[in-house]
C-alpha cells in the first residue's frame, strides 16, 4: 500500500529525539455473562450462536449492568493505585461499524470508573519504572468483521465481509496510560515492561485471561518524538494491532525509527492510526485522523449512574492479592536468589509457575531448576509461551517429588514430563502407562549383575582384583539391560559388593 | 345482547367474568367493528384476528375450567400501538425501514398483558418512531379524528386513541414522550395516563428518546384507564430505569374518586398555561373543569412554574439527540430495509442509501437537530443547557407540589386540527406538546382526561392533571371524581362522538 518507510538508526534517534509514548490497553474480562445481557462470554463458537436482543442491539432491546464486571474493574483501579470514583456514569460513544449492534458502543468518557494511579515496571536492568496510570473505564466490545475475498484480510479490497457478534458486549476495561515521557532509549523496553507487568498483574486478580494471541488483551501504542530538552509533544501516530509483548517493543521501536527519518527530512508526523505488521515488524497507514472524529459522547440514558459504596470498594482492596513485584521481591528472599536469577526467572516468565511450583511442595532449587531449563526449552520447540505448555505446577511438583523419593532418575522424570505435556495424563499415570519406575528391587538388580558379570568375566576378574574403575562398564550394561530405568549408583554398589570390594 | 363495542373494560370483564359472554365473542364484535370502520379511521397497522381469538378462547378456557381470571381485564381486547415489541406480529414504529420486521421476543409489556389474560387486536398507527403530534408522519398513511375525519386524532399515538374513540377497542397502550398518550387522548376525547417514568417497563419500546419514553395505558373511562395501569406497571429487571416499589394504587384511587368528593385535595392551575395562542373554547372548557373540581371540594391555587416556559427548546434538544443515537442501529446490516445491496457497494453506501430511503422527512430532521447538539463545541450550549433547563423544571414541579397535591392545565392549546394543515410548519406542530412536555422532562406522572368540547368547534378538550413521581394515584383520583361530575345526567362523553355509520 505505501512504500516501505525510510528509518533512523535507533542510536541517531534517540540521539536527537526524546520518545513520548501513551499505552493504551483493552483488557476483556472472564466474566460468566457479557457486560449488558446474560449471555456466555466465551472466546470463539459457532459464529452468532452466543447473542440476544440487547447485544445485538435489536430494536427495543435494553442493557443491564453486569455487576461481576464492576468489580472486577474496581480491583483493577485499585491495583493500579488509582482513585475509584464515587459516583460514575456510562456514555454512548457514537460511530458507525457494522460490526458494532447500536452503531454506539456503551463506555465511559468524562466519569471513568477508575483514575489517576501509577504502575510501577521493573526493566531488564533491575531499575523501577512509574508509568502514570489516567485513567481506568468499563465498556463492551463490539462484535467481529471477517474481511473476505481481499489480499490482506482488511476492509479495503474485500469482497465481501462476514460478521459475528459472538464478541459484542464481552466486557472491556480499557487502561489509559498518562503520557510516558523520560524513557528515552529505553521507550521501547519500558512499553514492553509495562504490558508486561499489567498482564501480571490481571493474571494475579485473576480477572482475564489476558491471551494477547486472542484478543483478550490488546495494546495500542501511541508514539511521538519531541527534540531533545523540547517541552511540547510532537504529533503522534497510534499503532494498533500489536498482538504479542515481543510486538509491542518493536512496534515502538519501529514508529521511533520512521518518525525519526521523516522529522530528520524536514518533513510532518501524520496524525494516523498505524497497523502493525507481525511478519515484518513494520507499521503501515492506516485511518488518517486529520481531525478527531467527533463521538458525540453523551451520558447513556438506559442506564443508571454506578455509585460504589465505600465500604464495599474498602472489601474490594482487602481482596487484592499480593502483587507481582512484592511477590518477586518475596520469593527472591525466600529463595535466596542473587539479582541475575531473579532478573532470569522474571524475563522467562516462570516466576509465578516457579512459585505455584514451591507452593506445591517442591524445593524452590528444583523448581526454579525445571522450569528455566527443561520446561524452558520444551516452551521453545512446542512454540508456546512457558505459561501455556499443558503442565501445571502442581504437576511439575509431582515429579519432582518422585525423583526426590527415588521413584525416578532425572533421566526418568524428563520422560515423565514428556507424556504429561503429550496428553498422556497426570504423572504418575504416565509411569504406569509407560512403565518408567526405577528398578528399585535389588534383587531384580542383583540378576541383572550376575549376567552382565558372567558376560564379561574379565572385566569381573579385573574388579575382584581391586580395579574398581572398571566397574563402569558392568553398571553401563545393567542399565542397558534394565532400559535405563535403574539407579546407577545402586547398581554400582551392588556390582562392588559382589566383587567383594563394597 | 346489545352492543359490546359500547362498553368499558370494566363492564366487559364482569361479563366475561361472570361467562354471560365469552371473550371470543367480545374479540369478535371488536374485530367486525374494525372491519366496518377502519377502512376510514386507519388506527391499525396490522390486525391479528386469528391471534386475538385465539387469546379469547384461551382466556374462555381457562374460566371455563373454574380457574379465576388472569387479571382483572382478562378477555378484555387492546389495541396496542406498533412501538412495542411483539414475537407474532410486525412492529414497524410507522416507519418504511422496519417493514416487516417481526421481533423474535416481546416486550415487557406485550408479556404482561399476555401473562393477564388481555386479548390484543393489533398493532395501531403512530408517527415514525413516535415523532410527531398528529400521526401524519406514519410512513403508512394518517390515522383520521373519529370525531372529525378531515381532522388529526394527535400524535404519535394517534391510532391508539382513534381507535378507543371509534369503539375499535376498549383499552390501548400508547407511549408518551412528550406527549404522545395525552395529546391524542385531548383531540379524541379519550383517557391517557403517563405514569411516572420508570413505572412501567421499556423493554422492548422501540426507544426514541430513552430519558423520556414511558409507556401508559389509554381508555374510554378512568377507572379503565386504571385498571390496565396496574396491570402493566412495577419493576422489571431488564430495564435499568425502572422504579423497584409498589405500584401506585391506581384503582382504588379512581374507585374513590368516583365517590365524587375532592375535600381536602389541594389543585394547583398553572399560571404560565393560558393565554396567547391558547384557543378560546379550550380555555373556556378548562376553566368550566376547574370549577367542576372547585364544586367537587376541591382547594384551587393559582401557581406559577415560571421555567415550564423553557420547556419546549429543552425538549427539542434533548428529544433529537438522544433520538440520533437511538435511531443509529437502522442500518440495514441485521434487520429491517436494505437498500442498494447489489453487490457492487461498501457497507458504508448500503447503510447510507438504506436511511436515505427508510426515513421520513421528521426523522430526518431530529436525527440532524440531535447530531448537531451533541457535536464536540456545541454539546455544552445545546444538551448541556436543555438538561440544565430540566433540573430547573424538575424544581418547578418540586416547589409546586409542596403548595399542592396535583396540578392542573389545559392539556393542548387548541383542539385537533386539519389534516395537513400544520404539515409544513414544524414549529407550530411542536406547539401541540407546550403543556405535555414539563412532565416528560421532570418524570413525574400526569394524565388527561376530557372535558368537554369547545364551543367554536365542538370538539374534545382534554384537562391535563399532573402529580408528583409514584404518586401516580392522587390525579387517578382527581380525574375520576371529575369524571362523574361531567357526566351525570348526560351519559359517557365517548358516547357523544359522531356515529361513523357502522
Amino acid at each position: 500500500m505505501t512504500a516501505t518507510a525510510e528509518l533512523m538508526d535507533y542510536a541517531d534517534v534517540v540521539a536527537r529525539f526524546d520518545p513520548v509514548l501513551g499505552l493504551e490497553v483493552h483488557v476483556e474480562l472472564s466474566t460468566a455473562t457479557k457486560m449488558f445481557c446474560g449471555c456466555a462470554n466465551v472466546f470463539g463458537g459457532e459464529p452468532n450462536s452466543r447473542v440476544c436482543p440487547t447485544c445485538l442491539g435489536l430494536p427495543g432491546a435494553l442493557p443491564v449492568v453486569n455487576g461481576k464486571a464492576v468489580e472486577s474493574a474496581i480491583r483493577i483501579g485499585l491495583a493500579l493505585n488509582c482513585q475509584i470514583a464515587e459516583w460514575c456514569r456510562f456514555a454512548r460513544k457514537n460511530y458507525f461499524y457494522p460490526d458494532m449492534p447500536k452503531n454506539f458502543q456503551t463506555s465511559q468518557y468524562d466519569e471513568p470508573i477508575a483514575y489517576d494511579g501509577y504502575l510501577d515496571v521493573v526493566l531488564e536492568d533491575g531499575e523501577i519504572f512509574r508509568v502514570g496510570i489516567e485513567r481506568a473505564h468499563m465498556e463492551e466490545d463490539t462484535g467481529k468483521s471477517l474481511h473476505v475475498g481481499g489480499a490482506t484480510g482488511r476492509i479495503h479490497g474485500a469482497e465481501h465481509s462476514l460478521l459475528d457478534y459472538n464478541r459484542a458486549g464481552v466486557p472491556l476495561i480499557e487502561i489509559v496510560t498518562k503520557p510516558i515521557v523520560g524513557a528515552g532509549e529505553r521507550a521501547p523496553e519500558v512499553a514492553r515492561a509495562y504490558v508486561t507487568a499489567l498482564r501480571d498483574l490481571l493474571r494475579a486478580l485473576d480477572v482475564s485471561d489476558v491471551r494477547m494471541d486472542q484478543g483478550s488483551l490488546r495494546c495500542d501504542a501511541n508514539v511521538s518524538l519531541m527534540p531533545k530538552g523540547a517541552e511540547e509533544f510532537g504529533t503522534r501516530s497510534e499503532t494498533k494491532n500489536v498482538n504479542s509483548l515481543r510486538s509491542v517493543e518493536r512496534a515502538v521501536r519501529y514508529e521511533m525509527c520512521r518518525q525519526g527519518a521523516v522529522l530528520a527530512a524536514g518533513g510532518t508526523v501524520v496524525q494516523e492510526t498505524r497497523h502493525f505488521d507481525e511478519a515484518t515488524g513494520s507499521t503501515s497507514s492506516g485511518r488518517r485522523k486529520e481531525t478527531a472524529e467527533d463521538y458525540r459522547y453523551f451520558p447513556e440514558p438506559d442506564l443508571v449512574p454506578i455509585a460504589p459504596a465505600r465500604e464495599w470498594v474498602e472489601q474490594l482492596r482487602t481482596t487484592l492479592p499480593e502483587l507481582p513485584w512484592e511477590r518477586r521481591r518475596r520469593a527472591q528472599e525466600e529463595w535466596g536468589l542473587s539479582d541475575a536469577e531473579l532478573r532470569d526467572l522474571v524475563n522467562a516468565g516462570a516466576l509465578e509457575l516457579v512459585a505455584e511450583t514451591v507452593e506445591a511442595g517442591a524445593a524452590p532449587g528444583e523448581a526454579r531448576s525445571w522450569w528455566v531449563s527443561y520446561l524452558a526449552q520444551q516452551a521453545n520447540v512446542r512454540g508456546v509461551e512457558l505459561g501455556d505448555l499443558e503442565i501445571t505446577p502442581a504437576q511439575v511438583a509431582r515429579v519432582i517429588a518422585l525423583v526426590a523419593e527415588g521413584t525416578l532418575t532425572n533421566k526418568l522424570a524428563r520422560q515423565v514430563v514428556d507424556g504429561v505435556l503429550d496428553g498422556e495424563g497426570e504423572p504418575d499415570e504416565v509411569v504406569e502407562k509407560r512403565g518408567l519406575k526405577v528398578v528399585s528391587d535389588d534383587s531384580a538388580l542383583l540378576a541383572a549383575i550376575d549376567e552382565a558379570l558372567a558376560a564379561n568375566a574379565d572385566v569381573a576378574e579385573k574388579i575382584r582384583s581391586g580395579k574398581v574403575a572398571a566397574a563402569g562398564a558392568i553398571v553401563g550394561a545393567v542399565m542397558k539391560a534394565t532400559k535405563g530405568q535403574a539407579d546407577a549408583k545402586r547398581v554400582r554398589e551392588l556390582v562392588l559388593e559382589r566383587c567383594g570390594q563394597g | 345482547m346489545g352492543d359490546l363495542t359500547r362498553l368499558t373494560a370494566a363492564e366487559l370483564a364482569a361479563k366475561v367474568h361472570s361467562r354471560e359472554v365469552s371473550a371470543v365473542e367480545v374479540a369478535q364484535a371488536h374485530l367486525d367493528r374494525i372491519a366496518a370502520v377502519d377502512g376510514r379511521v386507519h388506527a391499525f397497522l396490522h390486525v391479528d384476528a386469528e391471534g386475538a381469538l385465539a387469546a379469547a378462547r384461551a382466556v374462555d378456557e381457562a374460566l371455563d375450567s373454574g380457574e379465576a381470571p388472569a387479571s382483572p381485564l382478562a378477555g378484555v381486547p387492546l389495541a396496542l400501538k406498533d412501538v412495542f415489541a411483539t414475537r407474532d406480529m410486525p412492529t414497524t414504529c410507522g416507519s418504511k425501514i422496519l417493514d416487516g420486521w417481526v421481533p423474535p421476543y416481546d416486550a415487557t409489556v406485550t408479556r404482561r398483558l399476555r401473562e393477564a389474560g388481555v386479548v390484543i387486536l393489533g398493532k395501531t398507527n403512530m408517527d415514525e418512531f413516535a415523532m410527531g403530534s398528529s400521526t401524519e408522519n406514519s410512513a403508512y398513511g394518517p390515522t383520521r379524528n373519529p370525531w372529525d375525519l378531515d381532522r388529526i386524532p394527535g400524535g404519535s399515538g394517534g391510532g391508539s386513541s382513534a381507535a378507543l374513540a371509534a369503539f375499535e377497542a376498549p383499552l390501548a397502550i400508547g407511549t408518551d414522550t412528550g406527549g404522545s398518550i395525552r395529546q391524542p387522548g385531548a383531540v379524541t376525547g379519550t383517557v391517557g395516563a403517563k405514569p411516572t417514568y420508570g413505572g412501567v417497563s421499556r423493554y422492548g419500546l422501540v426507544a426514541f428518546s430513552s430519558s423520556l419514553d414511558q409507556g401508559g395505558p389509554c381508555g374510554r373511562t378512568v377507572l379503565d384507564t386504571a385498571l390496565l395501569h396496574e396491570v402493566i406497571a412495577g419493576h422489571d429487571p431488564l430495564d435499568s430505569t425502572s422504579i423497584d416499589a409498589p405500584v401506585p394504587p391506581v384503582v382504588a384511587a379512581a374507585r374513590e374518586g368516583a365517590a365524587g368528593d375532592l375535600t381536602g385535595v389541594r389543585v394547583g392551575v398553572v399560571r404560565e398555561f393560558a393565554g396567547e395562542g391558547y384557543q378560546p373554547g379550550v380555555l373556556a372548557a378548562f376553566h368550566a373543569a376547574v370549577e367542576q373540581l372547585r364544586a367537587l371540594g376541591a382547594e384551587i391555587v393559582e401557581v406559577s412554574c415560571p421555567h415550564f416556559t423553557y420547556a419546549l427548546p429543552a425538549y427539542y434538544l434533548i428529544a433529537p439527540s438522544e433520538c440520533s443515537s437511538n435511531l443509529a442501529r437502522f442500518d440495514a446490516m441485521r434487520y429491517g430495509l436494505r437498500v442498494g445491496d447489489d453487490g457492487s457497494r461498501s457497507a458504508e453506501d448500503v447503510m447510507a442509501l438504506t436511511r436515505e430511503a427508510g426515513f421520513g422527512p421528521e426523522v430526518k430532521r431530529r436525527i440532524m437537530i440531535g447530531t448537531y447538539a451533541l457535536s464536540s463545541g456545541y454539546y455544552d450550549a445545546y444538551y448541556g443547557q436543555a438538561q440544565k433547563v430540566r433540573t430547573l423544571i424538575s424544581r418547578d414541579f418540586a416547589a409546586a407540589f409542596e403548595r399542592v397535591d396535583v396540578l392542573v392545565s389545559p392539556t393542548t392549546p387548541t383542539t385537533a386540527f386539519r389534516i395537513g394543515e400544520r404539515v409544513d410548519d414544524p414549529m407550530a406542530m411542536y406547539l401541540s406538546d407546550l403543556c405535555t412536555i414539563p412532565a416528560n422532562l421532570a418524570g413525574n406522572a400526569a394524565m388527561s382526561v376530557p372535558c368537554g368540547l369547545a364551543e367554536e368547534d365542538g370538539l374534545p378538550v382534554g384537562l391535563q392533571i399532573m402529580a408528583p413521581a409514584m404518586r401516580d394515584h392522587r390525579m387517578y383520583r382527581v380525574a375520576a371524581a371529575y369524571e362523574v361530575a361531567r357526566d351525570a345526567g348526560a351519559g359517557r362523553f365517548a358516547d357523544r362522538a359522531p356515529e361513523l355509520g357502522a
